[in-house]
């Protein structure tokens, strides 16, 4: 039994050396003195500084954050009301929405992505074509035969704006996954007994429906923004003109190779390690708090 | 009361016909025409050129998903037979890698594996190639490992690996203890319970872990492209070229995507058919 026990501990420390090694490479590689991957030449911060006077880089880190927090409000939100209408719904209704719900999920991200970008094309050719010309057509007139001016309409193209629409449309499918379920296990007395003491519809919501499903809120919206913050392929297709954090480092893995990246997944690497002790050690003391109570 | 609630369901159904149902609706439309227009196979008889890249495609995704549930279920397996305190840090430890930019751990691999990259420098300096050499007469000074088929395949089990742990461990964890113990005291030694009882109850896991993991490595363009350099295209470069690359073809582009899709939706039956793995899965 001993044994076993030390072979199974070998093994899983040969995966995690496997999934780490990497990772711990950029990050000792990131306070490299030297244009290099491979050979140390002592330790210094140039990188960093390189890293933070790189106007593309860090132009794409705030794309980045903008578009995921954008996106995650919104998502969870929409998200949230969705699923507490979808509990309503009938099975015969909810059915189908959910299984449709699931397309972005289960799909292949590159189909979704082509899919998204074929459509914002269409879409905004539609748009420039009808409204835009129309409009401007209609403003040319007035101005040659009435001296009169209106603004004219900018034509629309891929950029931040279908970015954003991407971004929600593959976000909202996890909160309603997490939402649902928390509706599903509340207590369905509870609302009933807040209205009958007066609460309103509303209120009821807000003070009993939102406090029971709030842990499947949040787990939503946490794995809405990592989803956001962490997409490339989707992005790839539907960013137009701007650009995100995954679509730089494409582009500079494709053209030239700079250790500021290694800089970049270090401090990434940084944040995320803080946000998971932090979380966990939240987590392990409520627990322990918990177990002391009863 | 009901039926009131159920209107706040309305505008994301609408949102849904529109950005989700719609846009596929498309690529099935293009897939079906070309240029010049009117319904025809043209597209889907010119994949005929792209044999190639379609048997690269499935054999690579295929083989990654292999070494993941070969690597993954064992894992897995050991993992659930920890104490709760180290399984909550093993999971902490397969998650964190995925919290990494995926395009940041495979770049990482770029610079492990080149020609005069660290594995290489590290064979150099244990004398490696003087030994092969000395054996066989050959003046080796590198291993190739970058740009070839294995490169691909390690960066699709190494970004795709946690995919495929996953949902085994979460069916583990869950298994009904007093079937194992019925098991053993009927007579079955630990072999016979894993074949017997532990292994046909965690399938869910398993497929469901097998199509998280094939579905990304059949369709990825960034780690084929990263690792594999030009010359180890796989239906994702192909999809790639035809919507934003040089060859501009987004009714071939379409078709190849739609190819795809069917391939999702005939995982998505197997798995329904075998049933709860999958909505773990999803919430993963």
């Amino acid at each position: 039994m001993k044994q076993y026990r030390i072979g199974s501990r070998f093994y899983m420390a040969l995966i995690f050396l496997f999934l780490y090694a990497p990772i711990l490479l950029l990050v000792v590689f990131s306070f490299n003195n030297a244009n290099s991957n491979v050979v140390w030449q002592g330790f210094s911060l140039r990188w960093y500084e390189e890293l933070f006077r790189d106007r593309q880089v860090m132009g794409a880190v705030y794309n980045t954050l903008l578009v995921s927090v954008l996106a995650t409000a919104i998502s969870t939100v929409v998200g949230t009301f969705t699923a507490v209408g979808l509990f309503g719904m009938r099975r015969r209704f909810r059915d189908p929405v959910l299984t449709v719900n699931n397309i972005p999920i289960m799909n292949a991200d590159i189909v979704t992505g082509v899919a998204l970008c074929i459509f914002f094309v269409t879409a905004i050719a539609v748009w420039n074509g009808m409204i835009v010309d129309g409009w401007n057509g209609f403003v040319t007139y007035l101005e040659e035969n009435f001296r009169r001016t209106l603004p004219r309409m900018a034509e629309m193209k891929m950029g931040f704006t279908t970015l954003l629409l991407a971004h929600i449309s593959f976000d909202i499918p996890y909160v309603i996954l997490n939402v649902l379920p928390k509706l599903r296990q509340m207590d369905r007395s509870l609302i009933d007994a807040a209205q009958d003491l007066g609460c309103t519809w509303m209120g009821a919501f807000w003070k009993v429906v939102v406090p029971e499903i709030k842990p499947g809120i949040v787990s939503g919206a946490l794995i809405a923004f990592t989803m956001s913050v962490d997409d490339f392929v989707i992005s790839y297709f539907t960013a137009g003109s701007a650009s995100t954090l995954s679509i730089q480092i494409y582009g500079m893995v494709r053209k030239r190779v700079s250790p500021e990246l290694n800089a970049v997944s270090t401090l990434l690497f940084g944040v995320v390690l803080v946000l998971l002790i932090i979380i966990n050690v939240r987590e392990s003391r409520q627990e322990k708090r918990l177990s002391a109570r009863k | 009361m009901k039926n009131k609630i159920s209107w706040l369901a309305a505008p994301y159904v609408i949102w849904m016909a529109l950005i989700v149902v719609a846009p596929i609706i498309m690529v099935v439309i293009y897939a079906f025409t070309t240029a010049q227009g009117g319904i025809t196979l043209d597209n889907f008889a010119r994949m005929g050129t792209y044999t190639v890249i379609f048997t690269r495609s499935f054999q690579l995704a295929l083989v990654a998903t292999i070494i993941c549930l070969l690597l993954g279920y064992p894992l897995a397996y050991v993992m659930a037979k920890e104490g709760p305190g180290f399984q909550r840090i093993a999971m902490v430890l397969i998650m964190l890698p995925m919290w990494v930019n995926f395009l940041l751990r495979t770049y990482a691999w770029m610079a492990i594996l080149e020609n005069n990259g660290i594995l290489n420098n590290f064979f150099e300096a244990i004398g490696l190639f003087d030994l092969i050499n000395g054996i066989f007469g050959t003046d080796l000074t590198y291993f190739r490992m970058i740009r070839t088929q294995g490169a691909v395949v390690l960066g699709m089990v190494y970004n795709y690996l946690p995919f495929m742990v996953l949902p085994i461990y979460s069916v583990i964890i869950k298994l009904d203890h007093s079937l194992l113990e019925a098991a053993r005291d009927l007579g079955a030694n630990s072999a016979l319970v894993f074949r017997k009882v532990i292994f046909p109850l965690s399938l869910p896991g398993v497929l469901s872990g097998v199509t998280m993991v094939f579905v990304p490595s059949v369709s990825t363009f960034a780690i084929s492209r990263m690792l594999g350099g030009n010359n180890q295209m796989l239906l994702g470069n192909l999809i790639e070229q035809q919507f934003l690359g040089g060859a501009y073809n987004p009714y071939l582009g379409s078709a190849i995507a739609l190819v795809m899709m069917v391939i999702v939706i005939v995982c998505m039956v197997v798995m329904n058919h075998f049933g709860e793995g999958e909505e773990q899965a999803v919430m993963l």
